[in-house]
């Protein structure tokens, strides 16, 4: 009875946690099947099926499937950093009885939901929308510019998802430097800019890191803003395997993929729970 | 001083950025025109559409109840794991243990779906069960994802508290169990509700996880949204986020109210 506060838990995550990236790993290995569900294991008789491994690494569909997909991932964490970080100070720096306020106002918007907040981008970035109504109704195009479905389009919406989960660890960074770090650089002569990169900017290092990998791994494997907003061409791993599962029922290469978008994120993972460790 | 009007500056741009869509979604639900985003007069009618689309207000009601199903489950679970990782001595698989509870945090939510679909099905052809996937599989699917949150929650609680104040506890008496229940838990408190309305959140919002791990019985509010996204945005949908966003501004604001209220009564935050 005693061990029962260990053994529920450890039980719930060999279930629920282990075993299923345990499936994922033998259905990649699995051969195509006609039926319900539509694989056949790997056996004594056929043993395993490399094929959906091979096809991966041989198909330049799937591989610009997964550069196309880290590319965006990093283009996304950059450009999350570059709008989190002045926010972050803005935080870090305002009077303390302000500061609650204002990280509600950081985290409120999430609260209209995820796919709400999509649909307002859809409608200020479609043909009649609102960006394109406004530039015609001012006579600065004839005809309506094609902005959703495009690359900006996928990026504005990336950014604009992922931007609390940049500004969040950046804060917490921030607002842990002593001010009297800098008064001090400023007394030797370091001033403004100088300052700020030489002292500010290290200290705050870590927490930009885990801001990055916080967008990174998410946005690595996202599927519903390319999905909402981007390209058709924009077939990232994310929207592939989705596609693989429920257009081509091909489970095996679905698995395959899974599989080899979590041995790429493997060391961005690592890295992030070494981060973690360390705070 | 002199970088603190440049920093504001940056946060009143990227908060700008952040509100200025959810803030003509909401203007433009109020809208009367057939076309989204063409301000046609004041009308309340995309609220009563809202309120007449079966569809979506079954969904709705599923969402609910698999989100409070799946918080109450996460915390507990949660709850547990944190304890374990924070408070119970070394055992063996404490690494493996680590790992495991840390792992739903990082998987991107297709391969949390997919993975968990497929042990679905493995586990039906093996035992029979689940026969039909829907609204259980969705609820131990966020339940899984959301116990991984709380549990980092409840550590970090645990690792601030001293242990030597339960000790102090059984000293005076009090069986093990009641120490726990009597000291530590209402010190705990503040952290399992977070992690609750943290898991409730995640579950409400997630369309990735459940498209995967639910079967033709069971479509979630999000599913439901995302399809009508899917053919074009429908101002119901608007509504709908002014509905949402309505009760999760009251519900912040009632939360920091009673965090005024219990700081003025002298407790710990």
């Amino acid at each position: 009875m005693r061990r029962l506060p260990l053994i529920l838990p450890a039980l719930w995550l060999g279930l629920l946690v282990a075993m299923p990236l345990l499936v994922v790993l033998v259905l990649s290995l699995s051969f195509p099947a006609e039926g319900i569900p539509p694989f056949s294991l790997p056996n004594c008789a056929e043993g395993v099926n490399t094929e959906s491994f091979t096809l991966l690494l041989e198909d330049p569909f799937y591989r610009d499937a997964f550069l196309g997909a880290l590319a965006v991932a990093g283009g996304t964490g950059l450009l999350c950093l570059m709008l989190a970080f002045p926010m972050a100070l803005g935080l870090a720096r305002a009077a303390p009885s302000w500061r609650p306020l204002l990280l509600a106002l950081v985290l409120l918007p999430f609260w209209t939901g995820f796919l709400p907040r999509l649909g307002a981008w859809i409608g200020l970035l479609r043909d009649e929308g609102w960006i394109n109504g406004l530039l015609q109704s001012l006579g600065l195009i004839e005809a309506p510019l094609p902005l959703l479905y495009s690359w900006p389009a996928l990026f504005l919406g990336m950014v604009h998802a992922y931007l609390p989960f940049a500004v969040l660890p950046l804060y917490a960074s921030l607002s842990r430097i002593d001010p009297v770090l800098e008064e001090a650089a400023a007394d030797l002569g370091a001033t403004g800019p100088v300052a700020f990169l030489t002292v500010t900017l290290p200290l705050a290092l870590p927490g930009a890191a885990a801001a990055f990998l916080l967008v990174f791994i998410p946005a690595a494997g996202e599927y519903v803003i390319p999905e909402l907003l981007g390209p058709p061409s924009a077939q990232l791993v994310g929207r592939v395997l989705w596609g693989e599962f429920f257009q081509n029922r091909d489970w095996p290469v679905a698995a395959a993929l899974a599989v080899v978008l979590l041995i790429l994120l493997i060391l961005p993972i690592r890295l992030f729970q070494r981060l973690e460790a360390r705070r | 001083m002199k970088r603190l009007p440049m920093a504001a500056l940056g946060l009143v741009l990227g908060l700008l950025f952040l509100w200025l869509p959810v803030l003509l979604l909401a203007a433009y639900a109020f809208s009367d025109a057939r076309i989204p985003f063409q301000w046609g007069g004041f009308s309340l009618r995309w609220f009563a559409a809202l309120a007449g689309n079966a569809r979506l207000i079954e969904a709705a009601w599923l969402s609910l109840r698999v989100a409070c199903g799946a918080a109450t489950l996460a915390v507990l679970l949660g709850g547990a794991v944190g304890w374990v990782l924070a408070r119970h001595g070394p055992f063996r698989g404490r690494a493996l243990f680590g790992a495991l509870a840390g792992t739903p945090l990082v998987l991107p939510d297709v391969v949390t779906g997919l993975s968990l679909l497929l042990f679905f099905v493995m586990l039906e052809s093996l035992t029979g069960w689940p026969a039909e996937r829907g609204a259980t599989t969705i609820l131990l699917a966020h339940a899984t994802i959301g116990a991984a949150y709380v549990a980092v929650l409840v550590q970090a609680r645990l690792s601030e508290l001293a242990p030597e104040l339960e000790d102090a506890a059984r000293d005076l008496g009090a069986a093990p169990p009641v120490a726990f229940a009597t000291v530590t838990l209402p010190l705990l408190a503040p952290s399992l509700v977070a992690g609750w309305l943290l898991a409730f959140t995640l579950s409400v919002d997630d369309v990735v996880v459940a498209s995967f791990v639910s079967g033709p019985a069971g479509t979630t509010l999000p599913m439901v949204v995302f399809s009508m996204l899917r053919l074009g945005l429908t101002p119901e949908v608007n509504a709908l986020a002014v509905v949402v966003l309505s009760a999760a501004g009251s519900l912040l604001a009632l939360a920091m109210l009673a965090l005024r209220l219990s700081q003025s009564r002298g407790r710990p935050p």
